[in-house]
């Protein structure tokens, strides 16, 4: 999904508390916690409630964060977990 | 049901039933001085029941029974009728406690502020929170931490002190005034005794203190010392809490307020003594 939008979770369904390099994600709708960390923090910051593309999600990363070895892959695959915990829509 | 107590520890009241008088005799016993519900009304209700009639008399055995109940929970002789009750007593809170957010930690406070030590069974939450209750700290309880969500100040539990084998010896050695329960041998937990927590322990119980440091301590190891990130303290109390999930969001930010401002370091500790020391310096330098 090249030109799917991708968004962080709006603040309303969402806790966030951040915890050194992990983030403690409160998720209401489900009542589950979620701690994550490197490159999901990231990728929820970056993203924020505007949202973006998985190309321009992909270049924000690069230029902002070092994530090390992040390719496509990885990237489509943290982001599919982000999705099914709720925590990034898609649209 | 035949034989009643009724008994209220920190904000908690309970109401324990029963078919027979020797485990409310205990309680009785060990309890006097403890007020009764707020209001005449507990929170919690516990039955203590024989599983047929006829095992009232015959090979009498204690079924654990209350507004929440394990069904798998085995009975128990009625030699530990008072083990019985102190565990189903525990399992209420365990289970139906929904006011305040409950950690598995020993308590002990001094000047308001508030010791946690949380660990594994055998860690030795039980036995020091015993003898730092000996040596000038107030007892808030040996096995739950009450945090109150909307305060996140720490309320008292100071139920009987439930020590095992080893620390039986431990502490009636470093606590030679205090005053013990039966020794109930070769439960499924082994030896058990409990201690009744002092007059000071009791006097002060329904006054919290503000948590300021958490301990994980651990028994048989050399002394060592570390600090404990906040996201690792974090993992840790979710999994030392009984209820974190039934509370919802207020499960997470009472949690999440206690590990961003108060600190936590881990300890390792070869026998009491050394873990007291460790103790009072870690305190002394916050």
């Amino acid at each position: 999904m090249p030109d799917c939008l991708y968004r962080m979770a709006r603040p309303e369904d969402v806790r966030v508390v951040h915890l050194d390099s992990f983030m403690a994600v409160y998720h209401r709708s489900s009542g589950l916690t979620h701690l994550i960390t490197a490159p999901a923090p990231e990728i929820l910051v970056t993203l924020g409630e505007a949202g973006m593309t998985f190309n321009a999600l992909r270049e924000s990363l690069a230029d902002a964060y070092e994530l090390g070895d992040l390719d496509d892959a990885a990237l489509t695959a943290r982001l599919d977990e982000l999705v099914s915990a709720g925590l990034v829509s898609t649209a | 049901m035949r034989h009643v107590f009724s008994v209220r520890i920190g904000p908690v009241g309970f109401r324990i039933g029963s078919d027979w008088r020797a485990p409310i005799a205990h309680l009785e016993s060990l309890y006097a001085g403890y007020p009764a519900p707020q209001g005449g009304v507990p929170d919690f209700n516990v039955r203590l029941f024989a599983a047929r009639p006829w095992r009232r008399f015959v090979r009498p055995a204690v079924m654990i029974g209350g507004d929440f109940v394990l069904p798998e929970a085995a009975p128990l002789p009625l030699a530990q009728g008072l083990l019985a009750a102190e565990m189903a007593m525990n399992l209420q809170m365990a289970l139906g406690q929904r006011h305040y957010l409950l950690l598995h930690a020993s308590v002990v406070e001094r000047d308001g502020r508030a010791l946690l030590m949380t660990g594994i069974s055998g860690a030795g939450k039980s036995t020091l929170a015993a003898l730092l209750g000996a040596r000038g700290w107030r007892l808030m309880g040996d096995e739950f931490a009450l945090v109150d969500p909307e305060t996140g100040a720490i309320h008292a539990f100071p139920r009987l002190v439930s020590l095992k084998n080893d620390a039986i010896g431990v502490v009636e050695a470093g606590v030679p005034d205090g005053r013990f329960g039966p020794l109930l041998a070769g439960t499924p937990k082994g030896d058990i005794r409990h201690l009744v927590p002092d007059s000071a322990a009791l006097a002060a119980m329904d006054r919290p203190a503000i948590p300021a440091l958490i301990l994980f301590p651990r028994f048989g190891f050399e002394p060592a010392e570390r600090d404990v990130l906040p996201s690792e303290v974090f993992v840790r109390l979710t999994q030392a809490s009984t209820n974190y999930v039934a509370l919802g969001e207020r499960g997470f930010e009472a949690l999440t307020r206690i590990v961003k401002t108060v600190p936590a370091r881990a300890i390792d500790y070869p026998d009491t003594e050394s873990a007291i020391a460790q103790v009072e310096a870690l305190w002394a330098a916050l």
